[in-house]
């Protein structure tokens, strides 16, 4: 289990790399899908099979398909990847690989000092019990002690539906500013 | 580790390895029939006989046909994205293979028992997406990038309740696992108490599985093939597997969810698994027959107007006679 | 809804009607008299050849898949020389059968005209040429035209006066 914990995990980062490196755009979604799909992996590994599953179905498997939908609806072409090309430059880099490092460093940091302190990496986590949480405890941490968190985020999503309802609401300028087309009310 | 234990654990394996080629094999096999049964059927239902010239009644038109296909011209045109091009038939075969291995055929056979297998299989179908949606984006053609957009807009809206659809088995049944699921049909069907859950999840698998009513990526008649337009060979091939055992996944997935799997009176559980999946087939090629194709704002009006409002009733109504019974 | 069911019943239902299709090879189909398929020369009730080579047929044909040469022979009877007709620019459109004065060339209810090799398709005279008189048994063009040929004088033909004698002064 530890492998498949440290092969994912590798796969995660290298994807992620490409992500940052591709000049197609189509390409680097497709690699950021491979990162999320090994994301999902460890969380299998660590013993959360839920929310892998909603990381490939929602993220994966969703989210990521009105990228690329978006992606192919620019047409980007050959002058697309030469200019995204240009802007790959070396001077670009040194900024975020900086702050990349310092980030690196910092996580290094804390996993030497807890194996210093005895502690295995992931001594208190779920890779090294074997407990599995089911989607019935997630949902009970949900609607127990994150109860407002949950309504939050739901409120949230109420208003992003009010206004994207409200944005692709047309009004059908031919036959009158007062009825509301059908088929535009649907297509939203 | 001694001897003993060591070759129980290589038995078990090589019980697994058996279980795994033998199912795979037999899905191959079915999915492949599953070309004949259809024109077959659509033959009978337009007064025409369909294919029955090779062997007899023409089940071996499918070798005649894989023949064909393996000895076409592998063709990639030159103004296609090669890599994706290639990796797009391979994803639709993998998604719905590995959605397959969560399938409960009968007791003790299937691929594997997880916990979340009812989540695996919407994840996986989700996945199915990229296959169609690369594809046509891939082909550098406008004809196939018309098919990608279709593919995307109608499989994300109707991924949304095709979830939900299945949310009121999961409550009724009390779990992912679709091994407990079909258990809890032990005294009645869910096709009985969920029965909107049935129609709105048999509508939104054919939407996934793109099959004739909900086959707006593909339309001959507008889009010369969509997303498969520059596709050849066992390239094209694999697309045709991958769009059968679609087919054959939720067939089954209905039968499991919805038509107690497994479980019927006299027969072994095997043969009833098989007979209710050919059932259900045979109905979706009878839609086949019978419907025409929608206009696409018809689709998502149907979508997002009708299924998704009739799902969420469904859930709202199965919640409260959950609550009431606990 | 209920109209999407009801059509897949009545399609359903349609599983026990008769099956349209005809298995052609193993079961011929029924092919009307006029169907224009293969195309003959027939010959006349005495055996002789009715096409008398007036190009009509080559004129009339729109794809120009006809041609022949004319020649007489010692009687002055006029036969072509050879007659060839390319069937793989044919299209069986039958203007050729409506352009011949003598109901030589004819259209017949064969089309299984398959060949390997498109040279096979290009038929000269001796394939054409069939033994019996075609659609119309009694029909004999030299009987009944003023030609002049062997063995038949003008004035002999059927339901013909003989000619006048201009040298004669009797009406």
């Amino acid at each position: 289990m530890e492998a498949t914990f440290y092969l994912s995990g590798l796969i995660a980062v290298a994807a992620t790399l490409m992500v940052v490196t591709r000049a197609s755009a189509v390409h680097a979604l497709l690699y950021l899908i491979v990162s999320l799909l090994a994301v999902a992996i460890i969380f299998f590994v660590l013993g959360a099979p839920f929310v892998a599953a909603l990381e490939v179905i929602i993220y994966a498997g969703a989210v990521m398909v009105l990228f690329v939908f978006v992606i192919m609806m620019l047409n980007l072409g050959k002058a697309a990847a030469v200019k995204e090309r240009e802007w790959l430059s070396p001077g670009m880099w040194v900024g975020p690989s900086i702050l990349s490092a310092l980030l690196l460093a910092e996580l290094i940091f804390i996993l030497v000092q807890n194996v210093q302190d005895g502690q295995s990496v992931y001594g208190g986590t779920a890779i090294s019990s074997g407990a599995v949480i089911d989607s019935k405890e997630v949902g009970i941490a949900l609607f127990g002690p994150y109860l407002l968190g949950v309504e939050l985020a739901s409120l949230l999503l109420l208003a992003g539906l009010v206004g994207a309802c409200h944005l692709g609401w047309h009004t059908d300028l031919r036959f009158g500013s007062h009825s509301a087309s059908r088929s535009d009310g649907a297509r939203s | 580790m001694d001897l003993a234990m060591n070759s129980g654990f290589s038995h078990e394996w090589a019980a697994i390895w058996v279980n795994l080629i033998l199912i795979l094999a037999v899905l191959f096999a079915f999915s492949a029939m599953l070309s004949w049964i259809e024109r077959r059927l659509l033959g009978l239902w337009q007064d025409r006989c369909g294919p029955n010239r090779v062997g007899p009644f023409g089940v071996l038109q499918i070798v005649a046909d894989s023949i064909k296909l393996l000895t076409k011209e592998d063709w990639i045109p030159p103004f296609a994205d090669r890599a994706v091009f290639v990796l797009a038939p391979a994803i639709v075969a993998v998604t719905t293979l590995l959605a397959f291995a969560v399938v409960p055929i009968a007791p003790g056979l299937g691929v594997v028992d997880l916990n979340i297998g009812l989540l695996f299989f919407l994840a996986m179908s989700s996945l199915g997406v990229y296959s169609i949606v690369l594809g046509g984006w891939a082909s550098n053609n406008k004809y196939s990038l018309l098919g990608g957009f279709r593919a995307a807009a109608q499989m994300l809206s109707y991924e949304v309740f095709m979830g939900l659809a299945l949310m009121g088995v999961v409550m009724l049944a009390g779990s992912f696992n679709l091994r407990d699921i079909v258990a809890a049909q032990e005294n009645l069907w869910f096709c009985i108490p969920q029965i909107l859950g049935l129609a709105t999840f048999a509508v939104a698998g054919i939407a996934e599985a793109r099959r004739l009513p909900f086959d707006l990526p593909e339309s001959e008649n507008e889009l010369v093939a969509g997303f498969h337009t520059e596709y050849s060979s066992m390239k094209f091939g694999l697309f045709f597997i991958g769009e059968y055992v679609g087919i054959t996944l939720i067939s089954a997935m209905i039968v499991t969810l919805f038509f107690g799997g497994w479980l019927g009176p006299l027969l072994p559980p095997l043969v009833w698994f098989l007979l209710k999946t050919l059932i259900v087939i045979v109905c979706f090629v009878l839609l086949r027959a019978a419907l025409p194709r929608p206009r696409y704002d018809q689709l998502m009006t149907y979508g997002w107007k009708v299924m998704l409002p009739v799902t969420l009733v469904n859930l709202l109504i199965t919640g409260a006679v959950v609550l009431s019974a606990a | 809804m209920w109209n999407s069911l009801k059509t897949m019943w009545i399609v359903f239902l349609h599983m026990f009607h008769r099956r349209a299709t005809i298995q052609y090879p193993d079961e011929k189909p029924n092919i009307p008299p006029r169907w224009r398929g293969r195309i003959i020369l027939s010959r006349d009730p005495d055996g002789e050849e009715r096409c008398v080579a007036c190009y009509l047929c080559a004129a009339a044909c729109p794809v120009d898949c006809i041609a022949l040469q004319a020649t007489e022979d010692e009687h002055e009877r006029r036969y072509p020389e050879f007659f060839r007709i390319n069937f793989s620019r044919c299209i069986f459109c039958g203007y050729c059968e409506e352009a011949c004065p003598t109901d030589a060339i004819q259209l017949t209810p064969d089309f299984e005209m398959g060949e390997y090799n498109r040279k096979n398709l290009v038929y000269e005279k001796e394939d054409l040429l069939i033994d019996g008189t075609g659609k119309y048994p009694g029909y004999n063009f030299y009987r009944v035209a003023g030609v002049t040929i062997g063995g038949k004088n003008k004035g002999e033909a059927e339901n013909e006066a003989s000619p006048v004698d201009p040298h004669s002064l009797l009406p």
